[in-house]
């Protein structure tokens, strides 16, 4: 009882972690990546090929002075990147990231790999996760700065336009898979057709998969949809005026719920810790390998498409996106009222 | 015991936070004093052993039309109520409409106090009166809403459908 706890306790430290590594290995990736694409190195100084790159801009961005303007609402000015990172850290709670695992039989019961394990996990990451706009809008509001504020009113419109989409498409899959733990989702996954073919529900969902992965880059303000800060128009948007490690918490954030994001797609989608080659007790390898080709997508759309026109944005997630995953949720509706009845 | 605590803790948090939600004169803090509330009626809606309304509150309550109401208090700018003002022209301040607003808030206490006199099983706990897991099964949830309550579902979908097309025929410039 005593070591289960203890075992618990160590999964629980272990995934928040990684997920603060996860955010400074994404600085760097993106900016290799970046470098690459445009046919330069990219970091290279500090350590062996940049690697300790991250360390440096951690350093320098804790040693940087706090300001806060004269006419920010105080309260809130704090408040709004606190609320960004809480959100951000506890959406991954509900994700599971591995097989049930004794660990090579040090514990009696299997315990499973995964903060939390709750039977309407989907729902409650998506709860979560629709709270963190908040941090956004207030500290576009809070800071009083006309540019801050329009971050602020984008992040919001954005985020009630495509929270539709992302949810739609979602509930194909959860229609397949008959459950909203993604433990079961993830299970139902397992083995292939065939023989080659991995029951995976990509295959089975490739347009709620499209959708799902738009809404998501939609969802977390990443090129080509980040108008919230949109450089060229809105000076930073809504973290113009935060500096030192309240301005830290919002990238970080914002690279957490990229890792939240393609977790959850690799349990939806692409068959979570199931592959082949390895056994269950490393499935965790395949988890990270799919998380990782998803985020290094996200990096590489950031980097090869142009930013949309506002206008555009609004049209193409009212006019598109939502009828597009209105009818494939119809169809797989009908669909699997076809096959199981 | 624990379960009491709790009880008494989110709901006094519940009331507290509604309070201020009138209490504030910046409508911002109203607003959040107001996303608050939801949270801590989603806790208890989770000590009710029913996680799927939990989570649904928190999705479309906290998560949706609050994000809504910041933008609108955001795009109009609303400023501070002021004091003095309230004291020269506010709308709510002849006695008639404060008598009134008076009646009106002493009826809704009444009202409350009479439904609560008549619910019977209030002593016991809610899981008592059906199997947990149906009371928090999201099957059972959508079956129950499309079979016995189908009626009053299909009545309000209409109900915010009329809203909505209201909304925009209020909106719709002349001419358009």
């Amino acid at each position: 009882m005593e070591l289960r706890f203890l075992v618990q306790l160590g999964i629980i430290g272990f995934t928040f972690f990684m997920l603060i590594n996860a955010s400074a290995l994404l600085v760097l990736a993106e900016r290799k990546i970046m470098g690459f694409m445009q046919q330069r190195y990219g970091p290279y100084l500090v350590g062996p090929h940049g690697l300790l790159q991250p360390l440096a801009d951690i350093i320098k961005l804790l040693m940087k002075e706090e300001l806060r303007p004269k006419g920010a609402d105080k309260w809130l000015f704090t408040l709004a990147p606190m609320l960004s990172i809480t959100a951000a850290f506890a959406a991954f709670a509900a994700v599971p990231w591995g097989a049930e695992t004794t660990f090579f039989g040090l514990l009696d019961d299997p315990v499973s790999l995964g903060v939390a394990d709750i039977n309407v996990g989907v729902l409650v990451i998506f709860a979560i996760t629709s709270m963190g706009v908040y941090g956004i809008v207030l500290a576009g509001w809070s800071s009083n700065s006309k540019y801050s504020l329009f971050g602020g009113l984008r992040a919001s419109a954005q985020m009630i336009s495509y929270e539709l989409s992302y949810a739609t498409a979602l509930s194909g899959v959860i229609l397949l898979a008959g459950s909203l733990s993604l433990r079961e989702v993830v299970d139902g996954q397992a083995g292939t057709w065939f023989g080659v073919i991995p029951r995976w529900h990509l295959f089975l969902q490739p347009v709620g998969f499209i959708i799902y992965m738009i809404a998501g880059v939609a969802e977390t303000n990443r090129a080509p949809f980040d108008f919230p800060e949109a450089e060229q128009e809105l000076v930073a948007g809504y973290n113009t005026e935060y500096s030192s490690v309240r301005f830290a918490l919002f990238p970080q954030a914002e690279y957490i719920n990229m890792t939240t994001m393609s977790a959850v797609a690799t349990d939806l989608y692409l068959g979570g810790w199931h592959g082949p080659f390895l056994s269950p007790e490393y499935g965790w390898i395949w988890f990270l390998l799919k998380v990782g080709a998803i985020l290094f997508a996200y990096i590489w759309v950031r980097w090869t498409v142009p930013r949309y026109r506002y206008d555009q944005l609004m049209q193409f997630g009212w006019k598109w996106l939502f009828p597009a995953s209105v009818i494939n949720l119809v169809a797989t509706a009908a669909l699997v009222l076809y096959f199981n009845a | 015991m624990p379960e009491t605590l709790t009880f008494y803790a989110l709901s006094g948090l519940a009331i507290g936070a509604s309070a201020l939600v009138i209490g504030q004169r910046n409508p911002m803090y109203s607003v959040l004093m107001l996303i608050a509330s939801f949270g801590a009626l989603a806790g208890l809606y989770i000590q009710l052993d029913a996680p799927f309304v939990a989570v649904a509150q928190i999705i479309i309550y906290a998560g949706a039309i609050m994000v809504l109401f910041l933008f609108v208090v955001m795009l109009l700018n609303a400023p501070q109520e002021d004091a003095a003002e309230w004291d020269r022209s506010h709308p709510l301040r002849p006695p008639v409409v404060a008598r009134f607003g008076g009646m009106l808030a002493l009826l809704l206490v009444v009202q409350l106090a009479w439904a609560l006199l008549r619910a019977g099983g209030l002593g016991g706990p809610v899981a008592g009166l059906g199997d947990a897991d149906v009371v928090s099964s999201v099957r059972e949830l959508g079956r129950v809403l499309f079979t016995d309550y189908v009626f009053a579902f299909e009545a309000t979908s209409i109900l915010i459908l009329v809203a909505m097309v209201g909304a925009v025929v209020l909106a719709r410039r002349e001419g358009d």
